[in-house]
């Protein structure tokens, strides 16, 4: 045990890299070389206090990293030398792999870029290199998520071109738009969005019981990936709590700002998420939890206890929580009602979910389904199978802040849209929701100039008029492959002949 | 209000060691089986120690190894080179 | 409030109305209805009468619904951004004072939607 008394602890070695490692400027002023770190209005006495529960130094880290990568990319070869796609559970569960791919995969690259980028920004050493680690993490992800999924763009449609539809279809401006709006501010609020808002409130939800649920649907690879990204954001998530902490302990000024910041992000985030509570409920065909139910455990048991601790702080749980406490009897339903109506846009297929379902999903929502959305399925069935499957031909109304369909009801009225609008400087501006507008009235400069996908097609920015021109010319999207109804589709039918079955019945199937 | 912290790891053979050494030293904890992953959770404060770890694997453990398996956490995070806490204070 | 910046952050509206080539938005949204999923995003002509916007325009885009056929929109209660509003079937857009951006929101009552729940 002689060896072991003379590595250093870790308390030490993480001392020695995040503060003796650093030094003073002696020839420049700090002001100069940090220029972004003064103009939120957050006010730093003492870099000193900025700690790292786990820290991590250099060393370490690689060496976790490595090991980490080395599990992962055995279980891929092995997933894709045993041909795993063949054994989940039902091939709808890749669309939400495609909706993961476009919609989530670029959000670690742009996570990537903001947080190399603030890493840059803080005078303080520990709060670069806790950055800059962070920075490498989610590259890791972005890589690793386009690798692991990578097998199924061989052998299903819609996985071809995600990066590139990321920056241009209609629904990617959600996610696409958040993390600009993130990574246009300043550092401090980017920390206050990414690591404590989304990774340490909110990411949970889609990484811990979607990805549970991933296993429970045959899905080797993305479980994997999953997990293994998450341990890295266990880290995120700590140091989300920790950036919170320091800098509401700096200073007393410093408590309303990141209240403002907490309140527009946990509802940009929550918003973001909403893509997520359909692909748990709707697009995984073994079911683990509902939404509701993860919304419970994840957000109003962890988020309660979070909130309850930062009390001491001055800081209170977020504005509009409540509208998102009642929305999680509702939210799943109305976003794939709105995605099965659009499907010709879209890159994934969408489905009436199978009786069984509607069953679980009754036992799950006993206040809400029967009333007020199994009706909506039999009725869309009813036209299904009389060959009317049901698109919505017009395009819808989007939110200027969120960018999602105008499509979320009151609390307490779940047949009344939450629309509102205002104007500003003699332009009229349309909100999803009360927080919604909240945002846009504190940041009016930001929003006016948002890239909404429905304004942009009608401005002929979108090389076409028609949304068959633009959904194949300028999103990429294969028509009569990547979209459209998932019964009758080639996926369907690739799927039913690897299953060894004959197609459903094709007058069914007219899309 | 109950305020509750809570660990998840995936479920592999190095969790169950952390598992079982948790069970010894947070005998309160309650702990969750769901597909491919474990979730512990306990009432303000749970506990992973080096010593019981060592113990049940019968050889060194680096209390960082810990990072390697686990998914999410919830709580003030408080390690050295003995223990691992999460906390509510 | 305003957009704290690094320096003076002003920025066009992404939306005016010189954007769409002489047209203008409107907004249609038929409470419920929430077959269709939000309020209808439009491209049209700001001196169309208000008939035709009716004729060619609402009623194609709401046909999908087993209620559109029993509706009578033109007699029917309208809003025009949350106000009031009793519109002029043979005036222009324009002349009804509905601008660019603006939302017409129209309630047939009885017709409560499929299975007399919103939908």
């Amino acid at each position: 045990m002689a060896v072991k008394n003379k590595k250093l602890n870790l308390k030490d070695k993480y001392q020695y890299l995040t503060r003796d490692m650093a030094w003073e400027p002696s020839y420049q002023k700090k002001e100069d070389i940090f220029p972004d770190e003064q103009f939120e209005g957050i006010k730093i006495t003492d870099w000193s206090q900025w700690e790292d529960p786990f820290r991590l130094t250099m060393d370490a880290y690689w060496k976790y990293q490595a090991e980490k990568e080395k599990k992962l990319y055995a279980i891929f070869d092995a997933f894709a030398q045993n041909n795993g796609h063949q054994n989940i559970s039902d091939a709808r569960y890749v669309n939400a792999l495609k909706l993961f791919l476009t919609g989530v995969s670029p959000l670690e690259h742009a996570a990537f870029q903001g947080y190399a980028k603030v890493g840059r920004q803080f005078s303080g050493a520990g709060a670069r290199v806790a950055c800059q680690m962070q920075a490498i993490d989610e590259l890791r992800h972005s890589q690793t998520q386009q690798h692991a999924m990578s097998h199924y763009n061989k052998h299903f449609n819609g996985l071809h071109d995600a990066a590139y539809m990321h920056d241009r279809v209609w629904f990617l401006s959600v996610p696409k738009s958040f993390f600009d709006d993130a990574r246009s501010a300043g550092p401090f609020e980017f920390l206050t969005a990414i690591s404590f808002s989304f990774e340490y409130v909110l990411t949970n939800l889609l990484f811990v019981p979607f990805m549970s649920g991933a296993a429970y649907n045959g899905d080797m690879a993305t479980v994997t990936f999953g997990f293994s990204a998450q341990s890295d954001e266990a880290r995120h998530m700590t140091l989300g709590l920790e950036v919170i902490k320091f800098i509401l302990e700096q200073h007393e000024d410093n408590v309303p700002i990141v209240q403002r910041w907490i309140d527009k992000w946990f509802w940009r985030g929550f918003r973001l998420l909403s893509l997520v509570s359909m692909m748990m409920d709707y697009m995984l065909p073994n079911k683990v939890m509902s939404w509701a139910e993860a919304w419970e455990v994840y957000y109003e048991q962890n988020g309660g206890a979070l909130f309850k601790d930062l009390e001491r702080y001055g800081i209170r749980p977020p504005k509009y929580q409540d509208v998102a406490n009642d929305a999680k009897h509702h939210l799943s339903h109305q976003l794939w009602t709105t995605f099965y109506q659009y499907s010709q846009a879209t890159n994934f297929h969408t489905w009436i979910p199978e009786k069984e379902e509607m069953d679980w999903m009754s036992e799950k929502y006993p206040e809400t389904f029967d009333k007020y959305y199994r009706p909506r399925y039999e009725y869309l069935a009813k036209e299904a199978a009389a060959g009317r499957r049901f698109y919505n031909n017009t395009l819808p109304q989007l939110c200027q802040v969120c960018q999602v369909p105008t499509l979320f009801t009151e609390m307490g009225a779940p047949t009344k849209l939450s629309h509102r609008q205002l104007v500003h400087e003699g332009e009229r501006y349309h909100f999803c929701s009360e927080a919604c507008c909240d945002i846009f009235k504190d940041e009016p400069e930001k929003y006016v100039q948002a890239w909404l996908p429905v304004h942009q097609i009608y401005q002929g920015n979108c090389e076409g008029a028609d949304v068959e021109t633009v959904v194949q010319k300028y999103y990429h999207i294969n028509i009569g492959e990547d979209n459209f109804e998932y019964i009758g589709s080639p996926d369907h039918k690739h799927w039913l002949s690897i299953k060894g079955q004959k197609p459903a019945d094709q007058s069914k199937d007219a899309a | 209000m109950s305020q509750l912290v809570f660990i998840a790891f995936q479920d592999n053979d190095n969790a169950r060691y952390m598992v079982e050494a948790i069970q010894e030293d947070n005998p309160e904890a309650e702990v969750q089986h769901q597909p491919a992953m474990i979730r512990i959770q306990a009432e303000k404060r749970l506990v992973i120690n080096r010593e019981t770890m060592e113990e049940k694997l019968g050889r060194d453990w680096d209390v960082q190894e810990m990072l390697i398996d686990v998914i999410s956490i919830g709580g003030n995070v408080d390690e050295d080179d003995d223990h691992f806490i999460l906390e509510w204070k | 409030m305003s957009v704290n910046a690094l320096y003076d952050y002003k920025f066009e509206p992404k939306d005016k109305v010189e954007n769409f080539n002489g047209m203008q938005l409107l907004y249609v949204y038929w409470p419920d209805h929430l077959l269709f999923c939000a309020p209808f995003a439009l491209l049209v002509q700001p001196d169309m009468t208000f008939g035709d916007l009716v004729e060619t325009i609402i009623k194609p885009a709401t046909a999908a619904h087993p209620d559109a056929a029993k509706a009578d929109f033109l007699n029917a209660e309208w809003l025009l951004n949350d106000e009031p509003f009793t519109p002029r079937a043979d005036a222009s857009l324009k002349d009804n004072r509905i601008d660019h951006k603006s939302m017409l929101t129209v309630t047939t009552p009885g017709l409560n939607g499929i299975a007399n729940v919103g939908y």
